[in-house]
Order: C-alpha cells, then structure tokens, then sequence
C-alpha cells in the first residue's frame, strides 16, 4: 500500500497576516474498508488512512479521526488562519503503520 | 375532435405572417430553443396522455393534459394549437396539419424575430447533439454546424456528455457560442469546471447569461464516460453566480437552464435575482410563462416544435414586463431557410440512403412521450423479449424521440428513438427482489415529492410485466401487482428472471445495438399492429 | 468455555449510531439547532464518494455519522487554534439513502446536531 501513495495539497503561496486561506488535500490510497469480499469470497481485510493532521509553525489546524467510510483517495477541504510567514506539515496515518508527510511553506504578502 | 379537417383546410387557417405575428414589446428579445435531440428534419410528435404532478405540482402545467390543458390556456378542440399542444385526435389532426420543426423552418422564424428586433439574444438550452441517426455519424458535429449557422449565443447542455469528455472538448473547440455550465464542477478538486456564466451586450443593455446543465447527468447517464466532471443543482453556487453578475451591474439576468420544469420552479422561489428561466430537459411545452415571484419561467418543448420569442422591457436593471409567443414550428406553413436547408442536404448526404431505407410498417401510431409505456416502447420491448430470448425487456423513460403515423418505419425513424453512445441491448439473470427495487428507484425519481429529487424522466418501459403503480405512494410502496405476463403468474422476489434491456450505465455493458435488435424484429415481423397496453394499472386519487 | 472470542463478538456488532453519539458526548443532550450545518447533494452521483461539507462556528469539534451504512462512524474533525473556521469538506462512502448526522460539541460544553438526507440510488433515465 505504501508504494503508490501519494500526497498533494493546494495551498496558496502568500497570504496577508492573519488571512484565512483555503486549503485542499488530496492522497491516493484504496481506504479498503474491510467490508468488500474478493473474487475468492473472503472478506478483503481493512486497510486505510486513520488521521490526518495539520499543523502550522507546530500549532494544530484541524486533527481529522478518519473511518472506513471515508472515500477512496481521500480528500479534504478546510480554512487556515496565518499570524505569520511559515510553514504547513500535512500527515497522514496509515493503518499499516506508515506515515506520509507533505509540506508547504506560505510567505506574508 | 372536429372530424379530419382536410389539408387544404387546414393550410388555408394557417399561415407564416399568422404564426409570425407578434406585437413587438420593450427593448430586449430572447429566442429560446431547446431540446431538439438533433432532429434536423420536420417530425410528428404526440404531446403526453400522462403526466402525473405529486405534492404542489399536482394540477399545475406543466402537470396538465390534454382536454384540461385545452380547457386552461382556452384552446379549441381541432385547432392546430390543440394538435401542436396536446394528444387528443392527434393521428387525424396530424394528417391535417402535417409535421413540426425541421431546423431550415426554424431558420426562418429566427431570421425573422432578428429582421423584426435587431439585438435578439438566441440561446439554446442543451440536448441538441444527440437522438438521430446522423448526430451518432458524426459524433455531434452536424449540430455544432447547425447551431453555429443559426447563431445561437450561448448553450448548456445534458446528453452532449454522453459523447465522452474529449469529444465534448473538441466540439466545444469548434463552437461559436460558449458552454456554460454553473453547475459543473471538477470532480477532483471541487473547483468550476465551466464557464458558469457570459454577459452579452446589446441594443445598450448588458444581459447575464447562466448556463445550468442537467444536475444527475452521472446518475441518469453513465458517469464513466465524463468521470472528471460533477453535477449536481447546487443552488448555493446559482445565487452566488447571479449576485457576482448583479455585482458587475447586468441590466437582466438570463438562467439558461436544464433541471428541468420542476427544479426551475421549485429554485425560481428560492435563488433571488434571476429574471428569467429558460427551462429545458422535461420538454414541456408551455403557451404562456409561469410567474415566480419576479422570476418568468419559459418552457418551449423538444424536437423543433417550437420556438420561444421572450420580448422584455428592461430599464434602470429591472424588468418591468414581458410579451411571450410560443412559435408553433408548422413546417407545411413556415417557409425552409434555403441556406439552413443547404447545410441540412449536406450533412444528410452521406447517410441518404441508410436514412430512408425502410425496414417495416406499422398499422398503428407510434409514440413514446407519457409516464408509462407508449407504442414505440411497446414495439423496442417485445424486439427485445423476442430477439434476446428474454422474459422481462426494460426500456428506458426517455422523453426524446418522435412520433409515427401509421405506414412505414425507416432505418431514421428507428433511431429517432434509440440513438446513443451506450444502446448495447444486455441479456442478464434478475431476481424479482431486484425488479421491484429497480421499478421503485425508478418511480420515486419521477414521483418524489420534492422536485430537487426528480430527475426529469418518465417511469421505466417494461415488455413481459404488469404491474400497478400509486405515483402519491412513499418509495419501495408504489409499485403493486408485479405479474410475468407469459404466465399470468406473480413476480416471485426469490427467483430469478431471464431480462433484456438497453441503455445500461455501467461500463462494459455487451450486447447488440439497440437499433439492430428492432431492426432485425421488424424485418421478422413485416408489419407490426400496436395495441393498447392493458398490462400497467394507474392508481390516481 | 465461549466458544467465541470477545473481541470476534465486538466485530460482529458495530457500535450503533446511538452509542456513538453517547460516547461522543458523554452522555449530554443534543439539541437540533442552527448551530451546525451539514451540506450535502440531495442525491449521491455515486454512493462511493459523496461530497459532504460540515460547519458549526466556534466548535471545538465535529463528529460525522451514516447511520445507514453497516458501521456508521464516518470521521470526527478536531479543529485547532490556527483554523480559518470550525468548517470541512471531505467525500464519503453511503451504503443506501440516508440521513447523515453531524454533531459539534462546543467549548461551552453543550452540543448540538444536524442531519441532511442524501438519496442513494441505482439511477433513471432522462428528458
Ligand atoms: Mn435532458
Ligand atoms: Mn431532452
């Protein structure tokens, strides 16, 4: 599963101080819910992305518990306030114990 | 009815200046087409015997038939607007006043509006590149011909994704109007994937136009073939597009739309700002506009009957009142346009002997428009029980496709109701349980209470089944009686059933044409008799 | 002996939308409010992926539930002292039409929930 993952983000370059931005997220992955049968009959065993995190200059966005519910090649949308010129760590947690990381720098226009 | 009035009769009540005539009114013209399904040619179309409205629509048009729609707009029994408008005596009417539309005829009556005021806006609200023969031939380009020829400035669209997204690309490449489409989203990023919107500016007026393209085209159509798009009404976006256009002062706001009747009128009372709906998608054909609020709602119906002139006094970016004609398309009155008629010859050459060539006859009249089964779904189902092999046929409840009087069936007559990019005809095991759940999906998308959960169709065409259906019934309790008719025997959820069907949205679908599966049945048959269709039961209130 | 493991037990039986919610707040009431807003298309395009966006200004957290699915617990959304606003969009998977819940919990203590109903369906036909 970790091979052909792959994380992107859209984030804009600069903000003012204190903007809020909007920020997009999207990562390729399965996010098999342990609930489909393969052609052999058995039950396809659970396999996604549990959390997602970001943070800013090490404060915390949005922290998201993820469910198997949540659809293949997750995406997400949500609102940053920037207080100043820095950057954001995008993580995400895998059920496999891998962990894929994104990062963007955002500069005070 | 009045009998069979003669031709010549009824030619001489009717002529061009008559079906012309219009005082002019205020300072602006919209001329509305929409809904032609690519029929270049004049058609017979008999308007629906059944349209059942639930909820608020109930009793309001366009939920309306026949000799009560007659008796609401004051239209004479016999006249040509009850054969333009409704069903009753429509074999005997038709034969009196000949076929409607034809785009050469169309030509005119656009030439015509624009020689009487110059600055006319004409707009087209989508589902003009598919339903024939040479529109499949040519992968839409023949409308993209027409359209550009007859000017149309703007258009949204519905069954033009059924082309594919790259073909739709190419055509949009070759088009002089802009797609738009407010509704149209990128299905990744969730970002606008079209134009929403274009400001024309004329006679010193500068006119919002909002392009809403059909809302469930990945339900109702196979989505794999547009993967990279999302529908959707989302009416939220609607208002902010119509602000940003009243933002950048518009003088008018323009909603060239195809939700269809009912979503227009349910959002025309919920988006503010919107002066005019031109409505498209559920073909209706309206002789007057319906007010709501201060919004005006257009219906101008499908294949070329009809052409809609909108004459609207604009001042201080407020409409202060409108003059409306629905231009009835008799194309035995108004005169062909000779260059649109040279382009039509053209594009029709190639084909000229597959489109003619006859393939059977029908003694009785051939129709699909209504909720339930008409004739031409009856002939498609008992092809397909018959050429598959098959216990139960399911025919989808498009509202596209013409009539057909009594007499031959040509090769184009054949794809009038059947043309598309997905008409392999399946063969497939069913069990009652699925059958039932299919019928009650289906209905509850045509009789949910609430509009924005309509997706503009009628109710699935069955071969094979009885069935009795309460349209005011909840979804998964309307559909009672389910019978197999080869046996009168009732329609067990336990066991399995051998049906055929067509126009399946999922990606590899296998089977043989649509088109080829009529075409070998009639040949079989010679002559078909339609006969009234006893076997689906209405419970009304 | 039992003749199964409880942890095979649990497995069998997800928890319900009920318990998620008393889990979620501890047992306090939820009011129906203005509060929170859930926004969803009246009818999915595809059951798969269905876009849904969740909004409670001021909310410390969201949590997202499909009743309707076999187990319905969707994502819970914890928002942080650098969020633009108490608001998020993903896309998710619904097993058959269905009210999908929202439920913000906010600093105060108190709760409050919202629902929108999406139809999920095999698909028509068309004008
Ligand atoms: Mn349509
Ligand atoms: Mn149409």
């Amino acid at each position: 599963m970790a091979d052909n993952v792959k994380p992107r983000v859209r984030v804009p370059k600069t903000a003012a101080k204190d903007e809020v931005v909007t920020i997009k997220t999207l990562i390729s992955h399965q996010m098999e819910s342990g609930q489909r049968k393969g052609k052999d009959g058995q039950i396809i065993p659970r396999s996604i992305i549990n959390r997602f995190t970001v943070t800013f200059n090490g404060a915390s966005v949005i922290d998201v518990q993820m469910e198997p519910a949540i659809s293949t090649n997750p995406y997400f949308e949500f609102e940053a306030r920037i207080p100043e010129a820095g950057e954001f760590v995008f993580t995400w947690y895998d059920d496999d114990g891998s962990v894929y990381e994104d990062k963007q720098s955002i500069a005070l226009a | 009815g009045l009998g069979n009035p003669t031709r010549a009769f009824a030619q001489q009540a009717l002529t061009q200046d008559q079906l012309l005539q219009f005082d002019d009114f205020g300072n602006l013209t919209l001329i509305h087409l929409t809904d032609t399904h690519a029929h270049l040619k004049p058609v017979w179309f008999r308007e629906p015997d059944t349209n059942i409205g639930v909820g608020e629509a109930s009793g309001r048009v366009p939920h309306v038939v026949g000799d009560a729609f007659q008796k609401m707009f004051s239209i004479r029994p016999g006249s040509p607007e009850a054969y333009a408008l409704t069903y009753p005596d429509f074999q005997n009417l038709a034969a009196s006043y000949g076929r409607m539309g034809g785009f050469d005829r169309i030509a005119t009556v656009v030439k015509s509006i624009r020689a009487a005021r110059p600055g006319a806006i004409l707009l087209d609200g989508g589902d003009t590149w598919h339903g024939s023969y040479t529109s499949l031939k040519t992968r839409g380009e023949d409308m993209v011909r027409v359209m550009n020829l007859l000017g149309s400035q703007a258009m949204t669209a519905h069954w033009e994704f059924t082309f594919g997204t790259q073909r739709v690309q190419e055509l949009i490449g070759m088009m002089n109007q802009p797609m738009l489409g407010a509704n149209i989203f990128d299905a990744e990023w969730d970002e606008p994937a079209f134009e929403p919107s274009k400001i024309i500016e004329t006679n010193g007026l500068r006119v919002g136009v909002v392009g809403q393209a059909f809302p469930y085209l990945p339900i109702a159509n196979p989505g794999w073939l547009f993967p990279e798009y999302s529908f959707g009404i989302r009416e939220e976006r609607m208002q902010q597009v119509v602000d940003d256009l009243r933002g950048q002062g518009v003088d008018l706001v323009v909603c060239l739309s195809h939700n269809g009747f009912d979503v227009d009128h349910k959002m025309a009372g919920r988006v503010s700002g919107i002066d005019v709906i031109l409505s498209g998608h559920t073909h209706d054909a309206i002789p007057e506009p319906v007010v709501v609020g201060d919004t005006i709602i257009i219906a101008s119906g499908s294949h070329g009957k009809f052409v809609s002139r909108v004459d609207l006094d604009v001042r201080d970016g407020r409409m202060m009142g409108f003059r409306h004609k629905l231009i009835p398309v008799f194309s035995d009155v108004i005169e062909p346009d000779s260059e649109m008629a040279g382009l039509i010859d053209e594009i029709r050459a190639p084909y000229e002997s597959e489109l003619s060539e006859v393939i059977g006859k029908s003694e009785g009249l051939l129709y699909r428009r209504g909720n339930f089964n008409g004739s031409w779904d009856d002939l498609i189902c008992d092809a397909m029980l018959s050429e598959r092999d098959a216990e139960i046929a399911l025919s989808p409840g498009v509202r596209w496709g013409a009539s057909l009087l009594p007499g031959d069936i040509t090769r184009e007559d054949i794809h009038s109701v059947t043309s598309m990019t997905y008409g392999e005809c399946y063969r497939t095991e069913m069990s009652g349980e699925m059958l039932k759940t299919v019928m009650e999906d289906v209905a509850d998308n045509i009789f949910n209470e609430d509009p924005y959960y309509q997706q503009g169709g009628d109710m699935v065409r069955v071969g094979g089944l009885g069935y009795t259906i309460d349209p005011y019934a909840s979804i998964g309790n309307r559909i009672t009686g389910m019978t197999l008719l080869k046996d009168g025997s009732a329609i067990d959820p336990a066991r399995n059933y051998v049906v055929a069907g067509w126009a399946s949205v999922n990606e590899g679908t296998e089977g043989p044409q649509i088109w080829d599966v009529v075409e070998n049945y009639l040949r079989r048959q010679g002559t078909v008799s339609p006969a009234p269709n006893r076997a689906i039961r209405l419970l009304t209130d | 002996a039992l003749p199964f493991s409880l942890a095979a037990q649990e497995t069998a039986a997800p928890k319900t939308a009920e318990e998620l919610i008393a889990e979620f707040t501890g047992g306090a009431d939820v009011v129906e409010g203005d509060g929170v807003t859930l926004t969803a298309p009246e009818i999915a395009e595809n059951g798969n992926t269905v876009p849904i966006s969740v909004d409670a200004p001021g909310a410390s957290e969201i949590l997202v539930l499909a009743p309707g699915n076999p187990t319905p617990p969707v994502a819970r959304f914890t928002f942080g002292e650098l969020a633009g606003s108490q608001s998020a969009s993903t896309r998710i998977r619904l097993a058959q039409t269905q009210d999908v819940v929202a439920i913000a919990k906010f600093p105060d203590g108190t709760f409050m929930r919202s629902s929108s109903n999406v139809k999920v369906t095999i698909g028509g036909c068309g004008g």
